[in-house]
């Protein structure tokens, strides 16, 4: 019996860890101390600190002729987001950040949930590989590469032709707004290019909601006498939601920041990204670049609290 | 009688298993009928193919005469309680009881007064405004079979649905549950592995082992008249007793059966055991005999004279509780 030659406390591991370990063991609150302060302390000062002082660099104005910041407080910065030309950037850049999100949720819920519920052993491998792999080469190649393919002479309008389809895409192309003289100058192309590289973000939240439906949930509506259809919007969707508002967060919000896809690809009008990067850029107004960031960042938060109010996070 | 549920020859395989193998089942209307065995011995994929979750791989199947194959489960006028209840969590009781009404698009009004009526059935009076989170097992369990029996359904299956609660509960339950059937008239069909529960509560018990049916009887035919060593050992722990000892009792080489209670020790005229170890069971004293190289377990009461650990005893049995198994033969 190994039992009898010890006792029944056993002595200390001595050393300076086996002290540290008694005394952490005694003081847990000090281990938490150590863990979370470097982070805390990176996100607080560095992260919120100069988010801080963006916004409040929002309230200050540029005098018109000097060029200088005048560091009054006064809401003027504000009142040009409101002029025609900057209101038409942020009602563009929304308009295609909420057209991504819808896309991205009606195309991505498929994928997710064939990956969810049927993918197994090498199909499951094959998934994570097709939605992961585009995320690992770099976003401006991908980019260019869609130049290419979406161009006059690119590979699409090449198929287009080949199916006896190019009237089709004359006729997308004829349409206002949304059309231009090619893809790669239009906002179908814009938007084509932002679903493309955000729709990982929309897939990967929504699989991992769906995977957390029992399927005996599924049954239990069946069994009820729901058709698929009934249990989809019954049971499927309204469970599946927190993950689809989760996916949607990204790719509006991604949407809403970027400032490199419009620029490659599109109508050379600006979105706020682009517009952020003009004014604090080359003519040197912060305040208005600050306030075009706070247009976001109001945006989302409306949107959660709507997203909210509707229900969305109930099933959590 | 009607036949409720009538399967054929059923069979489901999956790939090279066989989950349930050439089932000829019979339930009656209006019975509470229980499908008992080990886990993996197809019972729950049988209530499945009722249900329709499940199609069989050959054979038929029939709900109140008509045939169900490629029936989908939302046409079939079955409800099942599940095992983990699967109540919806995103809806308050209410909604959840009366979500097959809300289905077949009952008004609104309508549907929390039938559903607050199904509550009061299985005494959850007042409950409706809660979150399935917010309840207790046992309160699930309610919520479920209301939501299950405001259907109306012809055929209630219930999938362990006890298994999940504590032993005080789950006995208030099972009589609940039986009571619950008596008023209703529905049939109710109950898989369980508790042969104590399938006992206590069923009309008729049939006994599943490897997916197929090894008896299909009253508790007391499945108790005391046991087809084979499987049921024997499964329903109660019965002794099984090899062709040599039966041989010598009763001059018969077949296997046979023995149940714990009927063995006696008596003063004299019996057979010399020994006792190799005694447990106090309360009103019940369980002994481990050994008489004649074969073990014996005896349930004998606490209050006359038990023997000690390692005491020979004389025992004894009426000829009639000594059960020759014919299926074993």
């Amino acid at each position: 019996m190994r039992a009898a030659t010890t006792s029944a406390i056993l002595p200390g591991r001595g050393g300076v860890s086996g002290a540290l370990s008694d005394a952490l063991w005694r003081n847990p609150h000090i281990l938490l101390v150590l863990l979370l302060g470097p982070p805390v302390l990176w996100l607080g000062i560095v992260y919120l600190g100069a988010l801080f002082a963006l916004l409040a660099q929002s309230f200050f104005s540029i005098d018109e002729f000097s060029g200088l910041i005048t560091y009054e407080p006064t809401l003027k910065t504000y009142g040009e987001l409101f002029q025609p030309s900057n209101l038409d950037i942020i009602l563009r850049t929304v308009t295609m950040a909420a057209a991504v999100t819808l896309a991205a949720a009606v195309i991505g819920f498929p994928v997710a949930y064939y990956a969810a519920r049927y993918a197994v052993g090498p199909w499951k491998a094959l998934f994570y590989v097709g939605v992961l792999l585009p995320l690992w080469s770099s976003y401006l190649v991908k980019v260019y590469a869609w130049k290419l393919i979406l161009a006059k002479e690119g590979i699409l309008t090449w198929a287009f032709a080949k199916l006896h389809l190019v009237w089709l895409l004359d006729a997308w192309l004829a349409l206002p707004v949304i059309g231009g003289n090619s893809l790669s100058v239009s906002y179908t192309g814009t938007f084509l290019v932002f679903l493309y590289v955000w729709l990982p973000f929309m897939i990967l939240p929504t699989k991992a909601a769906l995977e957390r439906v029992p399927t005996a949930m599924l049954e239990a509506s069946a069994d009820l006498g729901a058709t698929p259809a009934q249990t989809f919007r019954n049971v499927l969707f309204p469970l599946a939601l927190p993950g689809i508002v989760a996916g949607s967060i990204f790719t509006f919000s991604l949407t809403l920041g970027d400032y490199i896809i419009p620029q490659i690809i599109g109508s050379s009008r600006l979105f706020i990204g682009q517009a952020v990067y003009a004014h604090q850029g080359t003519a040197g107004n912060i305040p208005l670049a600050a306030a075009f960031t706070v247009v976001p960042i109001m945006i989302m938060s409306l949107y959660l609290w709507a997203a909210r109010r509707m229900g969305a996070f109930d099933a959590l | 009688m009607t036949t409720a549920v009538l399967l054929s020859k059923v069979s489901r395989h999956f790939g090279p298993v066989r989950a349930v193998d050439g089932v000829d089942l019979a339930v009656r209307e209006g019975e509470f009928f229980a499908m008992l065995g080990p886990s993996g011995s197809g019972k729950t994929t049988c209530l499945r193919l009722i249900a329709g979750f499940e199609q069989p791989t050959s054979g038929h199947i029939e709900i109140f005469g008509e045939t169900a194959e490629g029936v989908p489960p939302y046409r079939r006028n079955v409800n099942t309680v599940f095992q983990d209840y699967a109540l919806f969590p995103h809806l308050n009781v209410i909604d959840n009881v009366a979500y097959g009404l809300m289905i077949r698009g009952v008004a609104r009004a309508e549907r929390a007064r039938a559903a607050e009526e199904t509550l009061a059935l299985v005494k959850l009076p007042g409950y409706g405004a809660r979150r399935p989170s917010q309840l207790s097992g046992g309160q699930r369990q309610r919520v479920a079979l209301a939501r299950a029996l405001i259907n109306q359904p012809k055929v209630l299956l219930l999938d362990e649905p006890l298994g999940a609660l504590d032993l005080k509960l789950r006995e208030n339950m099972q009589e609940e549950l039986k009571a619950l059937q008596k008023t209703l008239g529905v049939t109710f069909i109950f898989v369980t592995h508790d042969q104590g529960e399938a006992l206590s509560m069923a009309d008729r018990v049939a006994v599943f082992n490897d997916g197929r049916i090894m008896q299909i009887g009253t508790p007391q035919e499945i108790y005391q008249r046991p087809s084979s060593r499987f049921v024997a050992d499964f329903v109660g722990s019965s002794n099984v007793l090899p062709p040599a000892f039966v041989q010598r009792a009763i001059g018969r080489a077949a296997w046979a059966s023995l149940r714990p209670e009927a063995i006696q020790i008596v003063a004299a005229d019996g057979h010399a055991a020994t006792v190799r170890a005694r447990s106090f069971l309360g009103g019940l004293t369980r002994l481990s005999l050994e008489t004649q190289g074969q073990k014996l377990i005896a349930l004998v009461p606490s209050n006359g004279g038990v023997p000690r650990e390692g005491e020979t005893v004389c025992i004894s049995w009426k000829p009639e509780d000594l059960h020759v198994m014919e299926g074993e033969l």
